[in-house]
C-alpha cells in the first residue's frame, strides 16, 4: 500500500508515521490569475481523451527524407515573398538578426544588389511580403528566412503524405540565419543554391530509389544515445546522414571536386542535421494540431521580438510575449549586451521533446550555463512534470532509458510555473553581426496563462 | 598592451568547456581579452576579429590560448590561471544528484504505480485540479480540502463514476482505507463494521465508541458532507457502500449522515436495499437519535454488549455553576452540531457564531469553513479556540464550559497539555467530550488523566458530555 499526498505535509506525516510508504507531491500555487480557468480545463470532459489522442498522433509520425528542392518549387513561393521564423511580425517590430536575414534573402534573389539597399524595400513593403515558415509546413532555424531560390529539405510521413520542409544549414557563426548578409555570407547561400542543393537532391532521390528514404526519425532515436539533444548538438545526427547519404552522393555522376566540397561542408558543420530535426519534429507535431479540448502545445517560435506558442485546441492561434535574452555564454568579446532577445523556430525540437528536454543526454550542453552534469538530469526530470507521455523511441540510456518529456501541457506549465527550457544559439542584436554565443532560455511565463484563458472559453 | 599567443597542440577540450575558460581567464587580473579556443576556422576567424594574429599552420586539434595584457607583467600568472581553469573544467564540483519531488499529482501518480488513494489537502479552490489527475489515472482520492465549490465536487463525482473511482470529500476529515487511517485517523483494529460517513467527526465519534466496545471496523469512507444533497445525488455514497458490500469482512455497514434530501434518501435506501449486507442508518439531527444511540444500536444488531460509556469524574476542586449560559468551543463540525441540537432542545435558543460566546448559550465550530478560510483546521492549529476559551473563562455569566478533544493520527500531540492551563485557571465547570481509540497515538488514557487532573469532567460520549453538562446548568435555573 502507499499513498500519494498533496498538501499540507502534516497529513503526509500522519500516514508515515503507519508505516505506509507516502509519495509526497511538492505542490505550490499556480500562476497568479490561473486558478479558476485551470479549473474550468480540468473539467472539460473532452480534455483527457483529447490530450491521449494528440499525444498518440504524434507519436505514430515516422519522417522521412523523401526531396531535396527549391522552396519556389515545394512552396510554391514567389518572388518577393519571404518566410521567417517565429509568429507573424512586420518590418518595423523586426530585430536586428531578422532584419539582417530579410536582407541577406532579398540580395540572394537579386531584388537589391547591396543587402543594404533591401532596408528601403523592406520599409516601403509593396514589393515584398513577410510570413511565418509554420504558415507554410516549414520551420526555419534562427532568422528562419526562407526565399524562393533556397533548397530545401522535404519531411513526408509516409502514412498520412502530410509533408513539412526545412532550409539547408549554412553552418556557424557570420551566416545568414543569425543576421548576416557579408559578401561571404552570399557566397556560400549562392553555393549551396548551385552545388549543394541539386547534389543532396540527387543523393535524396538515389537513396529513396536503392534502399528507401532516409529514416530521419530513427536517426534522431539514435543520436540520443549518441550525445546530441538535436537542436544545440548535433554531431552523430550530422554523420550518420552523411553515412547514409554518400553511397547515392558518389553514384550521382557529379564532379568528384563538387562531391568533395559536399561531404567536406556537410561533415564540417556539426549543425547540418538540426535542419532535418527541425521538420521532423514539426511532421510529428502538426499531427496533433487541431485536437477540440487538448492542452498540448504544438509550436513553439520566436522571431527575435515575439515568442508565440500554439496549442492544439486553439487552432492556428498564436500566443505572443517578449522573447527572452539567453543565459549563456559568448563568443570572442561578445557579451549579453551584444546578443538579440530568442529567435527561431527551432525550439520546435523542444516541443517535440528533445533540445533542452533531452539535456540529461547530453551533459555538455549544460555547461553553456555553468552548470553541471547533475543540472542536465534535473532539467530533463523537470520537463517531465509539465508534459503529458514520454516517448517510447526517443530513450536517455543515463535516466534508465526513460522516454523523452513529450507533449508539453499548458494546465501543468501553469500548475507548476516551470517553464519549458530551451537550448539556443545567441544571435548579435544588431544586423550583419551573427551569432555572438549559446545558451539556455525560457518562454514569457505569461503566454501560457494566455493559451489557457483561450482553452478555458472554449471548454463546454 | 601585450599579447600573447600560443598553439598547444593535441590539447583538446570540447567548444562549450572553452567558452567557459574563456571566460574565466578573461576575469583575470591584468587582462583585456582572451580567448581560449580549438584552431576551428570559425574560432580563428573570432580570433582574428579580436585583433590576435594566429600562426601559420594552426589545425582543428590545436588549442589556442590568446590574451591581450594591460599589464605586461601579468603573463605568467595569467597562464597559470588559463592551466588552472584548463584543470578545474573537468573537475567542476557536481551539483545535488537529489531528485527533486513531483509537482502534480499526475506526475507522482506516473511513477507511484502502488498507489491506490491520494490525499489532497490544498487550498479549496485548488483542489479540483489535483482530484481530477487522481481519477484520471484511475486511483480513489480523499480530498481533506474544504471551501471546494460544489459544482466542482459534482463534476469530479462524475468523472469517478465512469471510471469507477471513489471520491472521498470534499472536507473529508477522516479515512480508513486498507487498515491505513488518512486525514484525522483513528487507529481502530479490522472487524465486522464498515462506515461510510458524510460527517468526519461523526465518523471519528462512532470509531471510538466502537473501539470502546471492542469492535472493530474494517474501512471508514468519506464521503463529504454535501453528498448526500439534491447537487451531488449521493454519487460517493453508492460507490463506497458498493465497495463495502463487496468486502467479505464487513458483517454491517454504518451510512452516518445528515438526513439526505428526501429524493437522494429514497434512491439510496433503494440501492441500500439491494445490497447483500445489511445497512444501519445513523441519520444526524433534529428527531433522530444521538451518536452514542446509533453505536449502540450498531452493537444490538451485531449482539454485542454495550458497555457503559466511561467517564472519569472531576476533582473535587470542580468549578460551581455561577453563570447561566452554556459556551460549547468544539473543534469537530458534528460533535459541534450534536452537541447544540441536544443543547436547543433543553435551552432554547443556542448560537452558533463566535459573537454568540459573549452573549448567551453558544455551540461553536472552529472547524466551520468561516473560521478555517486561510487558516489551518483547529485540529492543527488550536490557537484560535484556545484564544476564546480563555475569554470564556474569564466571562462571569458563563455557566459551564463544554469542549471536545479529537485524538488520532494528524491530530495535536497532545491536546491535553494544550487545554490543561486553561482548565485550571477556569473557575466554572468544564465537560470534555474525548473522541479517540486505545491505540491512538496521542495515549487515550494519558489524555483522560490529564484533562481530569486539569480539572475537567471528561466523557467518552459526546452526547453524554453535553447532557451532563445541561444537566449541571439546570441546576442553576
Amino acid at each position: 500500500m502507499s499513498v500519494v499526498t498533496t498538501g499540507v505535509d502534516l497529513l503526509a506525516d500522519a500516514i508515515a508515521a503507519q508505516a505506509v510508504d507516502v509519495t509526497r507531491v511538492d505542490w505550490r500555487p499556480p500562476m497568479p490569475g490561473t486558478e479558476s480557468d485551470l479549473a474550468t480545463v480540468a473539467l472539460d470532459p473532452r480534455r483527457s481523451a483529447a490530450n491521449t489522442l494528440a499525444v498518440t498522433a504524434m507519436l505514430g509520425v515516422t519522417a522521412h527524407l523523401v526531396d531535396v528542392a527549391p522552396a519556389s518549387e515545394v512552396l510554391g513561393l514567389q518572388r518577393g515573398e519571404f518566410l521567417h521564423a517565429g509568429p507573424p511580425i512586420e518590418w518595423a517590430r523586426a530585430s536586428g538578426p531578422m532584419r539582417g536575414g530579410l536582407m541577406a534573402g532579398a540580395a540572394l534573389e537579386g531584388l537589391v544588389d547591396d543587402p543594404e539597399d533591401a532596408v528601403a524595400l523592406f520599409e516601403d513593403g509593396k514589393s515584398v511580403s513577410l510570413e511565418p515558415c509554420h504558415h507554410r509546413g516549414t520551420v526555419g532555424p534562427m532568422a528562419g528566412v526562407v526565399t524562393p531560390s533556397m533548397w530545401m529539405f522535404v519531411l513526408e510521413d509516409r502514412a498520412t503524405g502530410r509533408r513539412t520542409h526545412c532550409s539547408l544549414n549554412e553552418g556557424l557563426g557570420k551566416v545568414l540565419r543569425y543576421g548576416a548578409y557579408s559578401p561571404d555570407v552570399l557566397k556560400r547561400l549562392r553555393w549551396m543554391g548551385d552545388v549543394l542543393g541539386p547534389a543532396l537532391r540527387a543523393a535524396v532521390r538515389g537513396t529513396v530509389d536503392t534502399s528507401g528514404p532516409v529514416d530521419v526519425t530513427g536517426i534522431l532515436t539514435q543520436m540520443l544515445q549518441m550525445g546530441d539533444e538535436a537542436h544545440n548538438r548535433n554531431r552523430a545526427g550530422t554523420l550518420m546522414l552523411l553515412r547514409d547519404l554518400s553511397p547515392a552522393l558518389a553514384l550521382a555522376g557529379l564532379d568528384p571536386q563538387d562531391v568533395a566540397q559536399v561531404l567536406r561542408f556537410v561533415g564540417g558543420n556539426d549543425h547540418f542535421f538540426l535542419n532535418l530535426a527541425m521538420p521532423a519534429c514539426k511532421l510529428a507535431l502538426d499531427a496533433a494540431r487541431d485536437i477540440p479540448g487538448s492542452t498540448m502545445v504544438v509550436a513553439m517560435a520566436r522571431n527575435g521580438t515575439d515568442f508565440g506558442i500554439q496549442v492544439s485546441g486553439t487552432g492556428d492561434e498564436w500566443f505572443t510575449g517578449p522573447a527572452q535574452v539567453a543565459d549563456g555564454l559568448y563568443l570572442g568579446d561578445y557579451g549579453p549586451d551584444d546578443a538579440n532577445p530568442d529567435i527561431g523556430d527551432s525550439a520546435i525540437t523542444e516541443t517535440a521533446g528533445i533540445g533542452g528536454f533531452a539535456m540529461a543526454t547530453a551533459p555538455a550542453i549544460v555547461r553553456l550555463v555553468g552548470g553541471s552534469v547533475p543540472d542536465a538530469l534535473a532539467t530533463t526530470r523537470r520537463m517531465h512534470e509539465i508534459t503529458l507521455a514520454e516517448n517510447p523511441r526517443w530513450s536517455v540510456p543515463v535516466l534508465e532509458f526513460q522516454g523523452t518529456p513529450t507533449g508539453i501541457d499548458v494546465t501543468r506549465v501553469c500548475r507548476t510555473g516551470i517553464l519549458p527550457q530551451i537550448n539556443t544559439g545567441m544571435a548579435g542584436k544588431v544586423a550583419g553581426v551573427g551569432q555572438v554565443g549559446a545558451g539556455l532560455v525560457t518562454p514569457p511565463a505569461e503566454i501560457f496563462p494566455q493559451a489557457l484563458a483561450r482553452l478555458a472559453e472554449l471548454a463546454p | 598592451m601585450t599579447t600573447h599567443v600560443e598553439l598547444r597542440p593535441g590539447a583538446y577540450a570540447d567548444s562549450v568547456t572553452l567558452l567557459q575558460v574563456s571566460r574565466t581567464v578573461a576575469q583575470l587580473d591584468g587582462v583585456a581579452a582572451a580567448q581560449v579556443a580549438m584552431a576551428t576556422p570559425l574560432n580563428v576567424e573570432v580570433l582574428e576579429s579580436m585583433g590576435f594574429v594566429i600562426p601559420e599552420g594552426a589545425s582543428v586539434n590545436d588549442l589556442v590560448v590568446a590574451v591581450r595584457l594591460d599589464d605586461p607583467h601579468a603573463l605568467d600568472a595569467v597562464l597559470a590561471g588559463v592551466d588552472q581553469a584548463l584543470a578545474d573544467s573537468t573537475r567542476r564540483p557536481a551539483g545535488s544528484a537529489e531528485v527533486a519531488p513531483h509537482r502534480t499529482t499526475a506526475t507522482a501518480l506516473r511513477d507511484d504505480r502502488e498507489a491506490t488513494t491520494v490525499l489532497i489537502s490544498v487550498p479549496g479552490p485548488n483542489a479540483v485540479v489535483e482530484a481530477m489527475d487522481a481519477i484520471e489515472a484511475g486511483r480513489d482520492v480523499m480530498i481533506f480540502s474544504d471551501n471546494v465549490p460544489v459544482e466542482h465536487e459534482v463534476a469530479l463525482k462524475q468523472a469517478a463514476a465512469t471510471r469507477g473511482a471513489l471520491v472521498m470529500g470534499p472536507d473529508c476529515g477522516t479515512a480508513i482505507v486498507g487498515g491505513v487511517g488518512l486525514g484525522f485517523a483513528n487507529v481502530v483494529t479490522p472487524g465486522p463494521v464498515g462506515i461510510v460517513a458524510a460527517s468526519g467527526t461523526g465518523c471519528q465519534q462512532l470509531l471510538a465508541l466502537l473501539d470502546h466496545a471492542g469492535v472493530g471496523v474494517t474501512a471508514a469512507l468519506g464521503v463529504g458532507g454535501r453528498d448526500l444533497g439534491t447537487e451531488v445525488g449521493g454519487l460517493a455514497t453508492r460507490e463506497a457502500l458498493r465497495r463495502l458490500d463487496a468486502d467479505p469482512e464487513i458483517e454491517l455497514i454504518v451510512l452516518v449522515s445528515k438526513p439526505p434530501a428526501p429524493a437522494v434518501a429514497t434512491a439510496i435506501q433503494e440501492y441500500a436495499d439491494r445490497l447483500g449486507t445489511p445497512v444501519e442508518l445513523a441519520l444526524l439531527g433534529p428527531g433522530q437519535p444521538d451518536l452514542t444511540a446509533a453505536a449502540e444500536r450498531v452493537l444490538q444488531r451485531l449482539g454485542h454488549p454495550v458497555p457503559t460509556w466511561t467517564t472519569v469524574d472531576p476533582p473535587e476542586s470542580f468549578g460551581r455553576v455561577n453563570g447561566k449560559w452554556l459556551r460549547g468551543l468544539f473543534v469537530g463540525g458534528t460533535l459541534a452540531g450534536e452537541a447544540r441540537q441536544l443543547a436547543t432542545e433543553t435551552l432554547g435558543q443556542v448560537s452558533s457564531d463566535l459573537g454568540g460566546l459573549a452573549t448567551g448559550h453558544a455551540v461553536v465550530d472552529f472547524g466551520d469553513d468561516a473560521y478555517t478560510a486561510g487558516r489551518a483546521h483547529p485540529m492543527i492549529d488550536p490557537t484560535l479556540r484556545l484564544d476564546h476559551l480563555a475569554r470564556v473563562a474569564a466571562d462571569p455569566s458563563t455557566g459551564v464550559i463544554l469542549l471536545d478533544v479529537v485524538l488520532g493520527h494528524g491530530a495535536e500531540p497532545d491536546p491535553a497539555e494544550l487545554l490543561a492551563p486553561a482548565i485550571e485557571a477556569a473557575t466554572v465547570p468544564i465537560v470534555v467530550s474525548l473522541v479517540g481509540t486505545s491505540g491512538d497515538p496521542q495515549g487515550l488514557d494519558r489524555q483522560r488523566s490529564a484533562l481530569a487532573a486539569a480539572g475537567a469532567e471528561v466523557h467518552l460520549s459526546n452526547a453524554g458530555a453535553t447532557r451532563r453538562a445541561l444537566e449541571m446548568l439546570g441546576a442553576t435555573r
